[in-house]
């Protein structure tokens, strides 16, 4: 049983990291009707920006983190809605789409020539210790990381349903006409959005570089199965992305205790086509129709 | 004037013609050299010392004067650590003209190209450590490090006599160098009475090792052989200690590797195990390309930067002892040879290559204490 307790926790550990990931799956489908392909690409490059403060700047970790953070989520929260979402999306969701399949590779490619090709430390804010509690060891950074990502995410459930903006968000992304004519000003409330994504991002890559080490490469696991937690939980809900990047970070564990470490990344595919088959708008999420 | 004026130009005219002649003979004159290597992808930290230890050698050979009096013209492809890509890369080397083939240093990309260098009978110097490579009767195959074949029976004498296990956990990588660490120890550890309590399998470029980790501690065993590349290694050490496992960490070269003391920080604290080079080594020459490698790329070279300043060594002392510049002749020489610091000071250590291209030559007992490697005792040559 000790076992198994240990296995969950890990697995919820990486799954909180999945589901800060999947839940920018779901703000930018909210806002735009398409998939970002570079999410993964936005987890992994904040720990680069950190890196090069720290390392290029000479700051401490906290000073090399606030700064990373902050041009990372300029860049890539208000650029990216700027330079590549705004003049894409008036061509259609698709164009937008493979430009971000576009960005995935230059953010990529841009890491390891740019940085390094090689996976660097990062620090850790968390001390590396471990708890001991009814015989399960328990790592305090896997505390951390469910701790930080579920409060983080409750926050962001609570401003998006409780407060103003946040319902100003909502009716943006619901219908963008009618809550212009409401006085409501969407381009805000969409770039408000994609600012908060890439804030999660930077969130959920500060907390799994210490473990995963910061490389160009660490996007195409994130990525992917951050992918099918929002399938999973339901791409067009918050608490679907955290309900699925748990499920999918717990099974991913198990899967590699009982099953086989050679087979865990296809336990969370299989059950990605179970979803697909059998509840398509995902566990937690609403049918929606669309005109084609 | 004007005779002088268009004598002048004439003079002119005819040095910048014979300049123009000069300059491709020039280029001719250097010695082309080709490798092939891991600058990308899971194996980017094992190749990227590989490059820059060659890179150096080139610099201090060429400082030196060359290779019987032609400069050394370096070329570096990536492979991006990808087998197709290294084929080719292979292929294109050897369409370029190389004298030889240098890298790769993951076993699984050499074994899907050695073949074509075999073919275009050029000798490829190779930083893999896979036992099979060297078993497929390749004449034009040559390692830069000992084989599994050689350091394992090291490995399970250690365990047995110095570490004092009688059951443990075999954590290895599911790619050629992991598959053939495994098959390389189980039967050493079998002739030695020591019991496998766990047989872990990880992925190349696996990111997460807490179940792995959380395995290996509920299999209570009394230490845990860690066969896995160095971004892994450092993964898999960093968890163990989140997750507390407390046990001996046991390894072969990568493990106490200077990369991944670095990348594990506290994590790579106590573990120990079997080098076959090292910086830290009690040979000077080591120490000394140890410092160089430092002041030249500003971080410790692992045993990757030492094979390949020592790959390109061993050609130069094959291609001074053949006195030409044969690409044949190159592999002929190098097969059944003993290379001395004294004949090459580049080799660094007295190596002895086999018939078949692994090597052989002292090893080294180290264990990692304050984000050092220690280096505890050295062990002789197999066949001296």
């Amino acid at each position: 049983m000790a076992e198994f307790i240990a296995y969950l926790i890990a697995g919820l550990a990486t799954g909180a990291i999945y589901a800060l990931a999947a839940i920018g799956f779901t703000l930018v489908w909210q806002t735009s009707q398409t998939i970002n392909f570079a999410q993964g690409e936005f987890v992994m490059l904040p720990a680069i920006f950190v890196l090069i403060a720290v390392k290029l700047l000479g700051l401490p970790i906290w000073a090399g983190a606030l700064i990373g953070i902050a041009a990372f989520i300029l860049l890539f929260g208000w650029g990216f809605k700027l330079l590549l979402v705004d003049p894409m999306i008036r061509h259609g969701v698709l164009p937008l789409a493979i430009a971000t399949m576009s960005l995935s590779i230059i953010m990529k490619e841009g890491a390891k020539d740019g940085y390094s090709a090689e996976a660097q430390k990062f620090p850790s804010l968390i001390p590396a210790e471990t708890l001991s509690f009814m015989g399960v060891s328990i790592s305090l950074q896997h505390i951390a990381i469910i701790g930080v990502a579920c409060i983080a995410i409750g926050g962001l459930q609570w401003f998006v349903t409780q407060t103003k903006i946040g319902r100003q968000m909502q009716a943006s992304a619901q219908n963008p006409g009618v809550a212009l004519i409401l006085g409501i000003p969407v381009a805000q409330m969409v770039l408000l959005t994609f600012l908060i994504n890439a804030a999660l991002a930077a969130l959920a890559s500060i907390l799994i570089s210490p473990i995963y080490l910061a490389k160009f490469s660490n996007g195409e696991v994130i990525g992917l199965f951050a992918f099918i937690a929002a399938i999973v939980g339901g791409f067009n809900q918050v608490r679907g992305a955290l309900a699925g990047g748990l499920i999918v970070g717990v099974i991913d564990s198990l899967a590699a205790a009982y099953i086989s470490t050679s087979y865990r990344l296809a336990v969370p595919l299989v059950l990605l086509v179970v979803i697909i088959l059998v509840k398509p708008e995902g566990l937690f999420g609403r049918p929606e129709e669309r005109r084609i | 004037m004007n005779f002088c004026m268009t004598r002048c130009t004439s003079v002119i005219a005819a040095a910048m013609a014979c300049l123009a002649i000069a300059t491709p003979a020039i280029a001719q004159e250097k010695l082309k050299l080709i490798n092939v290597v891991e600058l990308s992808g899971a194996g980017a930290t094992a190749g990227t010392n590989w490059k820059n230890g060659i890179d150096l050698a080139v610099a201090d050979i060429n400082a030196k004067g060359g290779i019987l009096g032609r400069q050394i013209e370096i070329i570096h492809y990536d492979t991006q650590t990808n087998p197709g890509n290294t084929r080719a890369a292979v292929q294109r080397a050897i369409d370029e003209g190389t004298y030889a083939v240098l890298g790769p240093v993951f076993s699984g990309p050499i074994g899907a190209s050695m073949q074509i260098a075999q073919r275009a009978e050029i000798a490829q110097l190779v930083g893999g450590e896979a036992a099979g490579l060297t078993r497929q009767g390749n004449p034009y195959l040559f390692r830069t490090s000992l084989s599994q074949a050689a350091a394992m029976p090291k490995i399970a004498a250690y365990l047995q006599k110095e570490v004092k296990a009688k059951n443990i956990a075999v954590v290895w990588v599911n790619n050629d160098f992991g598959k053939g660490g495994r098959d390389a120890i189980l039967p050493e550890l079998a002739k030695l009475g020591i019991t496998v309590g766990a047989d872990v399998s990880t992925e190349q470029g696996q990111a997460d090792f807490a179940a792995d980790a959380i395995k290996v501690k509920n299999a209570n065993v009394d230490a845990v052989f860690v066969y896995l590349n160095e971004e892994e290694s450092a993964r898999f050490l960093s968890a163990a200690k989140q997750q507390g496992v407390g046990k001996p960490m046991i390894g072969e070269t990568t493990l106490l590797g200077s990369k991944v003391i670095s990348l594990a920080g506290d994590a790579a604290n106590g573990v120990r195990g079997h080098v076959g080079l090292s910086i830290d080594a009690p040979i000077p020459a080591f120490q000394e390309f140890g410092r160089k490698f430092q002041a030249n790329y500003n971080y410790a070279s692992d045993h990757n930067g030492l094979k390949g300043y020592m790959a390109v060594s061993m050609i130069k002392w094959g291609t001074e002892k053949q006195k030409s510049f044969d690409k044949k002749g190159l592999a002929d020489t190098l097969r059944g040879a003993t290379i001395r610091p004294s004949d090459e000071p580049g080799i660094m250590i007295t190596t002895k290559i086999e018939q078949n291209g692994d090597l052989d030559r002292e090893s080294f007992l180290a264990e990692v204490i304050d984000g050092k490697q220690i280096i505890k005792g050295t062990l002789p040559m197999l066949n001296p």
